[in-house]
């Protein structure tokens, strides 16, 4: 693994680590992998999309944009991780 | 039973059923679903609530539910675009020039027939009344307007902007040109109806809320927990949802005023709600609106 990406992968650690936090409290038992799909394997419905939308604009202080609401962005941890990396995000309590 | 084509309405002096503006009244979960789809397809909504609290929690709901239908129609015009079209108020007045209301209150005898008295004094005699209830009868709504042959029920189902099809109720005194104007109005929004006759809680509810009713009595007597009833529902019978995730989307507090409704329109105990549902309402858990039901949606 080239420097860069390490430094990548550790700059996501907290927000991997805050999706899967919130996930568990919504998937019940079991739970997802990093590349699962949330949708397609069931472990959430497409209801729960504004929820996702909802938690990493106020947990990560990002802006979701129109053009950023596509389930690609949501699908697995993988993917929220990919794109809150790829924005301006901070790290906000769990009380914000 | 039908009366006949020469009562339809007459004051209607257009023939082509041509409805420009809409009036959506009640914004709650079901009356925004019903405004969006409005502003979806590019036309300015009137709607109305009693206070601008409820205003400002309606604005939210809007966008956040704008928002959520961009993941799966990519073609929609920009959430603050649709968000413009849709005119929140408190006042009746806007509605003089509409063609088209739907009523979405809450499920209350008395919260409808105010609202109806209201809208007669202000809309046009040509205005079609759609009520959008769970389980109240048609036939009753226009029997409180003065214009019994302009009014049609339009069951929309939940989300409003994910579900193709609406129950349309025909009531007893209902017009062909009044089903004509709802069919149009539908098609405008990209809906399709299914035509009925009028019963308390006509096809849809008729069973649904049995259905969910039977499993808070599950959950009740400790036979199953939430979990495990939607579960059983989805993995055995592959329905996309369980019957308690439907209730918690549908809002606890109308599961439990509908079951109220029929129950005091059929005089059968078959609708009695379960004391469940009424602690539950009283706990202030009212579903997915409120954050948690039978599960919780705290982000
Ligand atoms: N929730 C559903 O899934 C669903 C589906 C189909 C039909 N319905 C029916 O649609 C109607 C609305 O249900 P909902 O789920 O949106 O309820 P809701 O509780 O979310 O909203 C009802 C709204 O009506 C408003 N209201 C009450 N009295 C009013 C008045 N006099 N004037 C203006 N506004 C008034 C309330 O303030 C509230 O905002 C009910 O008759 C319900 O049975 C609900």
């Amino acid at each position: 693994m080239s420097q860069a990406l390490a430094g990548s992968a550790a700059e996501t650690t907290p927000i991997r680590a805050h999706t899967r936090q919130f996930l568990a409290r919504h998937v019940g038992d079991t739970m997802p992998s990093d590349s699962d799909d949330l949708f397609k394997a069931g472990y959430v419905n497409s209801l729960f999309l504004m929820q996702l939308v909802t938690f990493v604009e106020t947990r990560f202080a990002v802006t979701v944009e129109d053009d950023d609401l596509k389930i690609e962005n949501f699908r697995s941890v993988e993917a929220i991780c990919e794109f809150v990396a790829g924005k301006d995000w901070a790290l906000q309590s769990a009380e914000a | 039973m039908r009366p006949s084509q020469a009562q339809d309405e007459t004051a209607c002096a257009q023939d082509t059923i041509d409805l420009r503006r809409f009036g959506v009244i009640g914004a709650g979960i079901m009356g925004c679903g019903v405004a969006q789809a409005i502003a979806r397809a590019g036309s300015p909504v009137e709607l109305i609530d009693l206070d601008d609290d409820r205003l400002q929690a309606a604005q939210r709901t809007l966008r956040s539910n704008i928002r959520q239908q961009k993941f799966f129609d990519r073609s929609a015009p920009p959430v603050d675009d649709q968000l413009a079209l849709i005119r929140m108020t408190t006042c009746y007045d806007g509605l003089a020039e509409v063609d088209f209301v739907v009523e979405n209150v809450t499920e209350e005898w008395d919260a409808k027939a105010g609202v109806y008295a209201r809208l007669d004094a202000v809309c046009k005699p040509e205005c079609v009344y759609a009520a959008n209830t769970s389980a109240i009868s048609i036939t009753r709504i226009g029997a409180a307007t003065k214009r019994r042959d302009r009014v049609v029920g339009m069951h929309f189902m939940n989300p409003v902007a994910m579900k193709p099809t609406v129950e349309v109720i025909r009531g007893h005194h209902t017009s062909a040109r009044t089903l004509d104007a709802a069919a149009a109005f539908l098609k405008s929004i990209g809906k399709a109806g299914v035509v009925v006759e009028d019963m308390p809680g006509f096809v849809s509810n008729r069973v649904l809320m049995l259905t969910i009713n039977e499993a808070v009595f599950l959950v009740q007597d400790g036979v199953a927990a939430a979990a495990e009833v939607d579960r059983i529902f989805r993995e055995c019978f592959g329905h996309p949802m369980g019957p308690l995730e439907t209730a918690d989307l549908i809002g606890i507090d109308t599961i439990l005023k509908s079951l109220e409704r029929l129950y005091e329109a059929y005089w059968d105990t078959k609708f009695r709600p379960a004391p469940l549902l009424r602690k539950m309402v009283d706990a202030g858990l009212h579903g997915r609106k409120s954050g948690a039901g039978f599960h919780s949606y705290a982000s």
